[in-house]
């Protein structure tokens, strides 16, 4: 048993050191992907790539179709039958919304951090371990090493560690969305989705997911969407504006702030926030 | 702004509304505590008809002969029937009744009118006399060409409190926010494992609402054994053999000419009642113990 917790380490390290090897490939690229829910045209031809270990902002006004587009990057977008879909999404070369793999497989390439922790009604133990054996993982030791691993990853470790089998519902908002985090690193994603994560968190917590995402970015893509101009500059690489369905301008936080060309943005900096 | 209120207006205004806020109040009181001391009045009159007649062998001795003219015995085929009905037909009911609310909620969760629809079927069959299920249950114990049994009574009353078991959890699956169900998804969860693991437990104090809901319609009905589970002294051991009921004891008892044997009757409402408070008592126990780690 011993052997094969230092194998994990191990393997930890390897893909530590493939991901974090300068690559600006796209992990993520989107082609003319359209939604529409009945007449209404949610999203308009969108094309983009994301690229591999960045932190991407999705920013626009309230309805233009930010939460939709995340849905469709790990097909959530399947439960509304009103949402129509059709277009590209391609993964590591696979098609998502056009493709043979079990749903479930792609979406675990994809971890979901809500706007809201939505905790699972089991112990603070077994909501990162539900992750875990999702994977397969069933030998105690392993599930208890990595339940530790990814409680340590979101800072959570020290504040819960006596407190492992308890109710998620004894923490705070905050303690909660880093819960749910490493609850969504456990099943291993390539890309974390968050639709403004931070948005019903406090000063002090918001901070400490910022931070995580900084150090997250070497191993993982992010998404997020956020409302916060300041978060945007503090923490994206790239920033995707959007309006109305469309994207607008995207560019790195420097340049689309800077100087933004379109009306559209100009006046979202100046009301936005 | 204030100008054309007056003073005085404005007084009386926050009196009426001090006055409509105690008022209410009021009426809400009256009306909780009302029930309770309806229901509270119900169990006392019960106990205090049924109080000189029950007694040990009420509850473990099954009728000896003339036992319906005031001799000796008591209502155990009663006790022993009701329980084997309710409890078969409870577990018939949930083994139906959870895959079937947990399929509405999780599997059809975006056919909305499907749901509609299958929530629409299942609330007219709740609304269904439960008599008619009895003739149902006869007549389809006619053409299997079954006698009255306990089997006969187990399926009729299972087909009765079955849309109990899947509404009432159906409900407080509804009641789940969606950001739960999509929280589960993204984690890579196929639908069975969100609805057993995930979903299953969230809604467990309303799974337990629903047994208690559909275990106390079984073991108070009448009208569905009446035709179907028939009436014996016996106690019941073979699932093809005939089986008494309390509801059925009370109504032949009830009916009685004898004063001694009315009284029986309300010892066994007694008993009646107190089987449901214990179960229901046990149901709540287990249910918080269960669900410690749920979010609230
Ligand atoms: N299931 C649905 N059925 C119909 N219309 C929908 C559905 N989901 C989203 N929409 C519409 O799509 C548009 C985009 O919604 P979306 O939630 O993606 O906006 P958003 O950019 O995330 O906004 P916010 O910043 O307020 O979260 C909205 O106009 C919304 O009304
Ligand atoms: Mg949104």
């Amino acid at each position: 048993m011993y052997l094969l917790k230092e194998e994990m380490i191990a393997h930890d390290k390897t893909i530590n050191i493939m991901k974090t090897d300068i690559d600006t490939e796209s992990v993520l690229q989107i082609k003319n992907l359209n939604v529409h829910a009945g007449d209404h045209h949610i999203l308009k031809n969108i094309n983009l790539r994301i690229p591999k270990n960045k932190v991407i902002v999705l920013l626009g006004p309230s309805g233009c179709g930010k939460t939709t587009l995340l849905k469709c990057m790990n097909r959530l977008t399947d439960i509304n039958k009103e949402l129509e879909v059709s277009g590209h999404i391609y993964i590591e070369n696979d098609d998502i919304l056009n493709t043979s793999t079990n749903v479930p497989l792609i979406r675990q390439k994809m971890g979901l951090l809500g706007q809201r922790p939505y905790p699972l009604p089991m112990s603070i133990y077994k909501n990162v371990a539900y992750g875990i054996r999702l994977k397969g993982v069933r030998d105690k030791k392993m599930i208890n090493y990595s339940v530790e691993k990814h409680l340590k990853e979101v800072g959570l470790w020290d504040e819960v560690k006596d407190r492992l089998h308890h109710s998620p519902g004894i923490l705070s908002i905050g303690q909660q969305q880093r819960l749910c985090l490493a609850r969504g690193l456990a099943v291993k994603p390539r890309i974390i989705l968050a639709d403004e994560p931070t948005s019903a968190l406090d000063p002090i917590s918001s901070k400490i997911i910022e931070n995580l995402f900084r150090d997250l970015k070497l191993n993982y893509t992010i998404i997020l969407v956020t409302h916060v101009l300041r978060q945007a500059v503090r923490l994206a690489d790239n920033v995707v504006f959007m309006s109305n369905g469309e994207i607008i301008e995207q560019g790195s936080p420097q340049k689309l702030f800077k100087h933004p060309k379109s009306a559209k943005l100009k006046e979202y900096m100046v009301n936005g926030n | 702004m204030f100008s054309d209120i007056s003073f005085t207006e404005r007084r009386n205004m926050n009196k009426r509304k001090i006055i409509e806020e105690k008022l209410f109040r009021v009426l809400s009181a009256v009306a909780t505590y009302s029930l309770i001391a309806t229901l509270a009045f119900i169990i006392i009159l019960i106990f205090i008809k049924g109080f000189h007649a029950l007694s040990w062998d009420m509850v473990f001795k099954a009728p000896k002969g003339g036992y319906y003219y005031g001799g000796e015995g008591g209502v155990l085929n009663a006790i022993v029937g009701s329980l084997y009905i309710s409890i078969g037909a409870t577990l018939i009911a949930t083994l139906i009744g959870v895959p079937a609310a947990l399929f509405i909620n999780v599997h059809l969760a975006r056919y909305k009118r499907t749901q509609n629809t299958i929530r629409y079927i299942i609330d007219a069959l709740w609304g269904v006399p439960s008599i008619v299920y009895g003739a149902f249950g006869f007549s389809l114990m006619l053409f299997l060409g079954m006698n009255a049994s306990l089997l006969a009574g187990i399926i009729t009353v299972a087909l009765l409190i079955t849309p109990i078991v899947v509404r009432t959890f159906d409900e407080v699956l509804c009641t789940i926010p969606k950001g739960l169900y999509e929280a589960s998804m993204a984690l890579g969860s196929t639908r069975s494992e969100i609805s057993f693991k995930i979903i299953f437990k969230q809604g467990f104090p309303g799974f337990i609402t629903a047994l208690l809901l559909a275990f106390g319609r079984g073991i108070g009905d009448a009208a569905s054994v009446l035709f179907t589970a028939g009436y014996t002294d016996l106690i019941p051991i073979h699932l093809d053999e005939p089986a008494a009921t309390l509801p059925l004891a009370i109504f032949f008892q009830l009916s009685s000419p004898i004063p001694e044997v009315r009284e029986r009757a309300y010892a066994a409402a007694v008993i009646l009642t107190i089987i449901i408070l214990i179960i229901s008592l046990a149901a709540r126990f287990l249910s918080k113990k269960y669900t410690k780690t749920n979010l609230k």
